[in-house]
């Protein structure tokens, strides 16, 4: 008998009709790779809710950086029909962000399931962000299925990581599933499992209606279409919904279920998973994490967990050629409608010009943002050092936000302080000395240190997030030959002793180089930067001083040495044409120039002395 | 004569100029430029139009290259009257390569009977050649001074055999003085070109280049940092790495040097790459810093008649073919507009002794000398005794050519 209910039993699980002992809501906890999309692409074909010749790879990534990454930014629920012993029951898959700086989005998707299938790669093993993740959803007291995918892998160990899960979630070795989605196997005995192991909602049905929103997502025909799990109550779609953390009404215009395209339904009940439409046009105007309920008749006290997004990370955006400013703007403004943590503000650079400073959740959203700006919008962007936001209190214990270090402020000062975070690093145990000495550099302190299993360890720091900003997880990878993982999370701010380094040339401050970094590193910093702009600028008719200071103490200095010879020797009969066209194409490269006091300055030296240190402190993509 | 031509218009077969171009033409000189398109060896840094004398055959050897190079000088008297220019007596003859002396005297002889017989020589007209120094002897000097040739400026380059070998030059350094002995005794000015710079020189192997260069008497001397062009041997060389790059501030000391030594010398600059006795600069080079009018002759030779400039094509075959069926040998050409002009005006100007002359600059122009005086590129007031205000450059300045004009064209 097949596992796909057919019409009779199909009817007992429609939309807005299902009891909930036949709903079960789950995730898959992946990392990157391990195979989250391939499996949920495998459930879609299993259940029969998408034929194998329609299929993409990749069906729920519906972005092309997503599918070209393998990544998943944004999560979508599909509702997914299974029998099972003659019962057919509705499965709702929600698929979750992956990565580190979507730390809260995939904690509100967590909290829109009962269970979780916690997928790692059996030639792999599990990584730092999917313990993290792992951690989350056994704090929420989701069932966790823990499954090794590709174990059709020759490099497959499935004993050696069935051992690490099991004990990671307090079970028995056998007791984790193996299956491969690239072939099929075993999917549907994990659909099976899913339906036994994952509970059933259990809301109060007759409680006013309580819907927590666990995605937003922007489109440009429907406006914005906001995925909810219906708590308590039912939605209706003939009711006027209110957002709790707003207060704000609107009307809504369709709610549904995907399976896996958006069908409109007559509502949504207790337990549900499904998507509504209200013509707003900004995700800001629903949040992921606030409580929809329904106008007429509203519950009194929103559901727990709701937070605003906060900007962790923050980098200054320029357009190379100027006069594309208003492009930038109006990309970032439709950006916004689908990024409700994106945050921007426009600043002036005398290096850069007219651009804006931009909030990131993390260093992954800033290059997805700035990969999306050039490849969707065609512009060319050059981004400064990401840095992150210090409070920096005066003597008179007033308070200045700095997400720019060129507007730390001057005079008397009480304290700074910077983010810290908790980050935890997965690796094989070979490498926990040379990572310990990194996280050391890094201004780390160690908070504890375990072993998953007999060679493979968890590390636990706090962290400056300024320091892991730069080029932290590009170091850690190169150290560990790729094999260490790493997660973290805010953990508040602590008091540091930073100073602002500043980058003059010829007297001048270079805005788009002043750093903010702790009081031991300043020299580094500024010989390093110095360094690297003298061989960067053009030799000048005149001497060019190159200096790193803090306040007026100048730390570090090199020096551009004035250029004695720029003449063609020779111009004769032959030549003049040549030449005139030389000068031509000088002039125009003169208006490219940035002149610093009297220094004039290729914006190629900036663009090239910003992006070897470039978001992620990885080599400059060739375009 | 560069290697890759610059892109233009097309030019009619029949080389008519656009019109415009021979107005205002009584008023200025005009000189004839010969191309020599032969060299017994090419030379490392060379990127000249130049054939050694096995590399070509049919009608553009060696043995037939003064018919064909008469054959151009008789269509550019056709062209000029069709355009409307007067008949100007030729105020300045030079031969470039190449190596011209390769030629027969006779053959030279030929080619410029062959501009007497097209337009006349003026009163005193100059007539110049290149020379190596080992493709002269006593006799064909004084063959050329009967013709007509009234100046001979030799490829001496260095006096440091070490220094020579590099750029690939065959003669030895002591052939040098006798050659300009033969021909100042047959009667005519001299001149020796020097190359500085050369990978491997020193300041010293310049300084005996240079004192050797002025002590063999020449009234003129030109001197010229080495620029290694993409394309030339010694390019490749540089690109592998078998050759260091010109040092840009050893070259800076050598100009110096160069310059101090031949004001010693008695020979004033009168152009950035150029010094001379009184009375014995380069007419036909200052020709083209004047903006006059010249018709360049030969393969890849370059012409400007009144604001238009054109160039032959490179290669002597497909220019050889051109001429025998009677078409013009240019391969395109442009007509420069007023921005282009003053471009021009402002780079070749401001290359001379003479200097710029202030008035014709722009408002900002003329605010910008203000602040090259003050940076000593540009010599003040006092300093030029110039009968107009105008822009004269230091040593310094000289130096920093370019950074003035870019200065000067805002």
């Amino acid at each position: 008998m097949s596992p796909i209910p057919g019409p009779d039993a199909a009817g007992r699980i429609g939309p807005a009709a299902t009891p909930q002992q036949l709903l079960r809501n789950f995730c898959i906890i992946a990392h990157i790779d391990h195979g989250k999309s391939t499996l949920a692409d495998r459930m879609l074909q299993a259940t029969g809710v998408v034929e194998a010749r329609v299929m993409r790879a990749q069906y729920l990534d519906r972005m092309d950086i997503e599918r070209e990454r393998g990544i998943t930014i944004k999560s979508q629920a599909v509702r997914m029909p299974w029998e099972v012993d003659g019962t057919p029951y509705a499965l709702n898959m929600i698929d979750t962000p992956g990565h580190v700086d979507f730390t809260y989005e995939v904690s509100r998707s967590l909290a829109a399931c009962e269970g979780a299938v916690l997928l790692v790669d059996a030639a792999q093993g599990i990584e730092a962000q999917t313990l993290a993740n792992l951690y989350l959803a056994l704090e929420g007291d989701l069932a966790v299925i823990p499954v090794l995918n590709k174990i059709d892998l020759p490099a497959a160990q499935p004993d050696k990581y069935a051992e690490e899960l099991a004990g990671l979630i307090g079970v028995e070795p056998d007791e984790v599933m193996r299956i491969s989605a690239k072939t099929g196997e075993g999917v549907e005995e994990l659909l099976d499992r899913i339906v036994a192991q994952v509970p059933a909602p259990t809301g109060d049905p007759d409680a006013p209606c309580r819907a927590m929103i666990f995605d937003s997502v922007y489109d440009t025909y429907r406006g914005v279409v906001t995925y909810v799990r219906v708590v308590d109550g039912a939605l209706s779609a003939r009711d006027r919904i209110a957002m709790m953390s707003t207060k704000a009404t609107h009307e809504l215009l369709e709610i549904g279920v995907i399976s896996p395209e958006p069908v409109p339904t007559t509502g949504l009940g207790a337990g549900e998973v499904g998507y509504l439409i209200t013509g707003v046009k900004d995700v800001r105007q629903s949040k992921v994490g606030d409580t929809v309920t329904a106008a007429a008749a509203p519950a009194t006290e929103p559901l727990a967990g709701y937070s605003e997004p906060k900007p962790m990370v923050f980098s200054g955006l320029y357009p190379i050629d100027g006069s594309e400013y208003p492009n930038l703007r109006d990309a970032l403004d439709k950006l916004k409608l689908n990024d409700a943590a994106l945050t921007f503000e426009p600043e002036t650079s005398v290096a850069l010009g007219f651009g804006f400073r931009v909030g990131f959740l993390g260093l992954l959203h800033l290059e997805i943002v700035r990969e999306r700006l050039e490849r969707e919008f065609d512009l060319d962007l050059i981004s400064t050092m990401p840095n992150v936001e210090y409070d920096v209190v005066m003597e008179d214990r007033t308070l200045v936000r700095v997400t720019n270090p060129s507007e730390f402020p001057g005079g008397k000062l009480h304290e700074i302080r910077e983010p810290i975070v908790k980050a935890t690093v997965l690796l094989p145990s070979d490498f926990v000395g040379t990572v310990m000495e990194l996280c050391q550099q890094r201004r780390g302190e160690l908070r504890g240190m375990d072993y998953l299993s007999t060679d493979r360890v968890e590390l636990r720091y706090t962290l400056p997030l300024a320091e892991i900003v730069f080029d932290f997880f590009d170091a850690l990878k190169s150290r560990t030959r790729g094999y260490a993982s790493l997660d973290y999370e805010p953990a508040g701010e602590q008091v540091s002793d930073l100073v602002k380094v500043d980058i003059l040339l010829q007297g001048e401050q270079v805005d788009a180089f002043s750093a903010i970094v702790h009081k031991d590193k300043a020299y580094d910093y500024g010989v390093m930067m110095t360094g690297k702009l003298r061989t960067l600028i053009p030799r000048q008719q005149f001497e060019v001083p190159i200096q790193a200071a803090i306040g007026s103490r100048v730390i570090a200095r090199e020096t551009i040495r004035a250029i004695r010879k720029d003449v063609l020797a020779k111009c004769y009969g032959g030549d003049i044409s040549r030449k005139r066209k030389l000068l031509e194409k000088q002039k125009e490269g003169k208006k490219r120039m940035k002149t610093i006091g009297r220094v004039d300055v290729p914006q190629e030296a900036f663009i090239a002395a910003l992006s070897s240190e470039a978001a992620t402190g990885k080599e400059p993509k060739k375009k | 004569m560069t290697p890759a031509l610059p892109d233009g218009d097309p030019v009619p077969p029949d080389g008519a100029l656009p019109p415009g171009a021979a107005d205002g033409a009584s008023s200025r000189a005009f000189g004839v430029y010969v191309h020599v398109p032969f060299c017994r060896v090419r030379c490392g840094y060379c990127d000249f139009t130049t054939y050694t004398a096995s590399e070509l055959g049919g009608g553009a050897d060696q043995a037939s290259y003064a018919r064909t190079a008469a054959a151009e000088v008789a269509l550019a008297r056709d062209v000029l009257d069709a355009a409307g220019a007067p008949t100007r007596p030729v105020s300045t003859v030079f031969f470039g390569g190449g190596t011209p002396t390769l030629l027969p005297v006779a053959d030279l002889a030929a080619i410029l009977d062959a501009v007497r017989d097209a337009w006349g020589l003026a009163d005193g007209a100059e007539v110049t050649t290149e020379a190596n120094p080992d493709s002269v002897t006593a006799e064909s000097l004084a063959g050329l001074a009967e013709a007509g040739f009234t100046r001979v400026s030799f490829g001496m380059q260095s006096a440091v055999p070490h220094v020579l070998a590099t750029l690939g030059r065959t003669h030895t350094p002591d052939r040098v003085p006798r050659a300009v002995a033969w021909a100042r005794a047959a009667g005519l000015r001299t001149s020796v070109d020097l190359i500085y710079g050369t990978p491997g020189e020193s300041l010293d192997d310049w300084r005996r280049s240079v004192r050797s260069a002025l002590a063999t008497g020449v009234d003129h001397l030109s001197a010229y940092a080495l620029t290694v062009e993409p394309g030339t041997r010694m390019g490749a060389q540089m690109r592998r790495g078998a050759l260091l790059e010109p040092d840009p501030d050893l070259q800076a000391d050598m100009y110096e040097l160069v310059d101090a030594e031949a004001s010693a010398a008695g020979l004033t600059w009168y152009e950035i790459s150029s010094w001379a006795a009184p009375g014995a600069a380069c007419r036909h080079n200052l020709g083209y810093w004047h903006g006059d009018d010249w018709w360049g002759v030969g393969p890849g030779a370059h012409s400007h008649v009144g604001g238009t400039r054109w160039w032959n094509a490179k290669h002597p075959q497909a220019y050889a073919q051109a001429l025998a069926e009677g078409r013009s040998p240019a391969a395109g050409r442009e007509t420069l507009d007023q921005d282009a002009a003053r471009t021009e005006r402002v780079m070749l100007g401001v290359r001379l002794r003479e200097g710029l002359p202030l008035v014709g600059l722009s408002p900002a122009a003329r605010r910008a000398v203000a602040g090259l005086v003050a940076d000593g590129l540009v010599e003040g007031p006092a300093a030029v005794r110039a009968t107009r205000p105008s822009v004269v450059l230091t040593c310094r300045g000289r130096l920093l050519t370019d950074t003035v004009v870019r200065a000067l064209l805002v």
